[in-house]
């Protein structure tokens, strides 16, 4: 029962100390969903833990293991969904995410993703024709690709994934997440509370980054 | 090698379906050069003195258009830091977008540039260098352009400062390309010139994905 654990972590941002001494430990089949006011790092420390950023000081072990002895299969076992949408107008929505299934060696069936998130009548609607919300959701199925394949990345680390969703998009993000840790996987969710963390309730912990803000 | 292909065939799809970049770069090849000329005057002699060095010139500013735009979109959206988490080495992905770039800009400067010949009266003895020098030089200014494209990211005038880091960097491609059609043109045995641009693009491709790949690593920082 290891999962993810990160001990002392220190994040700075030009001159700025971010946070300090963040320790945190999920484990597998359980979520983690971060919280605190703007700028207290929420973002920061979900690019840390991908890899993204450099932390100025701490740890991070996967089962027991240092993260930073083996980058490379880290990044393997990682699905980041940060701020932005990663969709491109110029593709359709199915070419979009048969994109992202095929670089990230998963399968490229991705129907069922689509019907996933509701937006398999959209597949073959060029990306710029979508609503914010839609372009979120299209996001978002690639968590779906490859989830119940053993190849499917064991860590989830969502940046309030939830922003620009309606009510009904939100409840299949929620099932999409329940179903990972199911499977023993394990999400940590940068959020501003609301329906999902209300749906995830008693399969996550909470940390509030705001204790951890000098 | 299959996520190479895979980028660059998004990228081109892109590219054909956008259209714009590619096509601008390709008018205003063909539209600066054709100002010249009525700069100067339609003098026979004249044209072709110019014509290899004016088509390189406006080749080389033509190819510095759609750097910009290079990796700012997969920036702004988020791709780029999916590239970083993706199993694709970064290297790779700087090739690819350059490969991109160069089938959707040198390639077409390419097909253009003996257009622009048969404007500026050079004589048939001068297409086939300046086209070969053309092969050789314009990959390199994809390769050259992509450092400081990725140097600039998230900068802002980044068009200006991309102008400012790869301009100098461009100028022995240029009087090379340029020195091979008045070769041609003269006379002159050009076989070295155009293996010197064959090293300059050798060379580009030894460092440029790498230091490249590096620059892309630091924006997303």
């Amino acid at each position: 029962m290891q999962g993810l654990t990160v001990k002392g972590l220190d994040c700075v941002r030009g001159d700025r100390l971010v946070f300090a001494g963040v320790a945190l430990a999920v484990n597998p089949g359980r979520a983690l969903l971060l919280s605190g006011p703007n700028g207290s790092g929420k973002s920061s420390l979900l690019r840390i833990v991908a890899g993204l950023l450099p932390p100025a000081a701490g740890t991070l072990a996967w089962e027991g293991e240092d993260i930073a002895a083996d980058a490379e299969a880290h990044r393997r076992r990682i699905a980041y969904i940060g701020h932005a949408d990663p969709v491109k107008p110029g593709l359709t929505v199915c070419e979009n995410l048969e994109f992202w299934a095929r670089l990230y060696g998963l399968d490229p069936e991705i129907e069922p993703a689509l019907y996933q998130f509701g937006i398999e009548q959209l597949a073959d609607l060029p990306a710029r024709y979508l609503s914010a919300g839609q372009r979120r959701r299209l996001t978002l199925a690639r968590l779906a690709v490859g989830q119940n394949s053993p190849w499917g990345p064991p860590l989830w680390l969502l940046d309030e994934p939830a922003t620009g969703l309606d009510p009904g998009a939100v409840a299949m993000l929620a099932n999409a997440i329940l179903a990972h840790l199911a499977n023993e996987g394990v999400a940590v969710i940068a959020s501003h509370g609301g329906r999902l963390d209300d749906a995830l309730e008693g399969h996550a912990d909470r940390l509030d980054l705001q204790d951890a803000t000098p | 090698m299959i996520g190479l292909v895979l980028l660059i065939r998004r990228d081109l799809k892109l590219a054909f379906r956008g259209g714009t970049d590619a096509a601008m770069a390709v008018v205003f090849f063909i539209l600066a050069a054709t100002l010249f000329p009525f700069g100067i005057g339609p003098d026979l002699d004249i044209l072709p003195r110019i014509g290899g060095g004016v088509i390189w010139v406006v080749a080389l500013l033509a190819a510095m258009l759609s750097l910009e735009r290079m990796f700012s979109a997969d920036y702004e959206d988020g791709s780029l830091e999916q590239f970083v988490l993706s199993p694709l080495p970064m290297v790779l992905v700087a090739l690819a977008k350059i490969i991109a770039h160069w089938l959707t800009t040198g390639v077409l400067l390419l097909v253009a540039a003996p257009v622009l010949a048969v404007f500026y009266n050079l004589p048939g003895s001068a297409f086939v260098p300046l086209i070969v020098s053309m092969l050789l030089g314009t990959p390199t200014l994809s390769l050259i352009g992509a450092i400081g494209a990725a140097l600039t990211l998230g900068a802002r005038r980044s068009g200006v400062l991309i102008s400012l880091l790869v301009l100098p960097l461009y100028i022995p491609v240029l009087i090379f390309g340029a020195l091979v059609v008045d070769g041609a043109i003269a006379g002159r045995e050009f076989g070295d010139l155009l293996t010197v641009l064959g090293g300059f693009l050798l060379l580009a491709l030894a460092a440029a994905p790498w230091a490249t790949a590096a620059a892309l690593r630091q924006a997303i920082e």
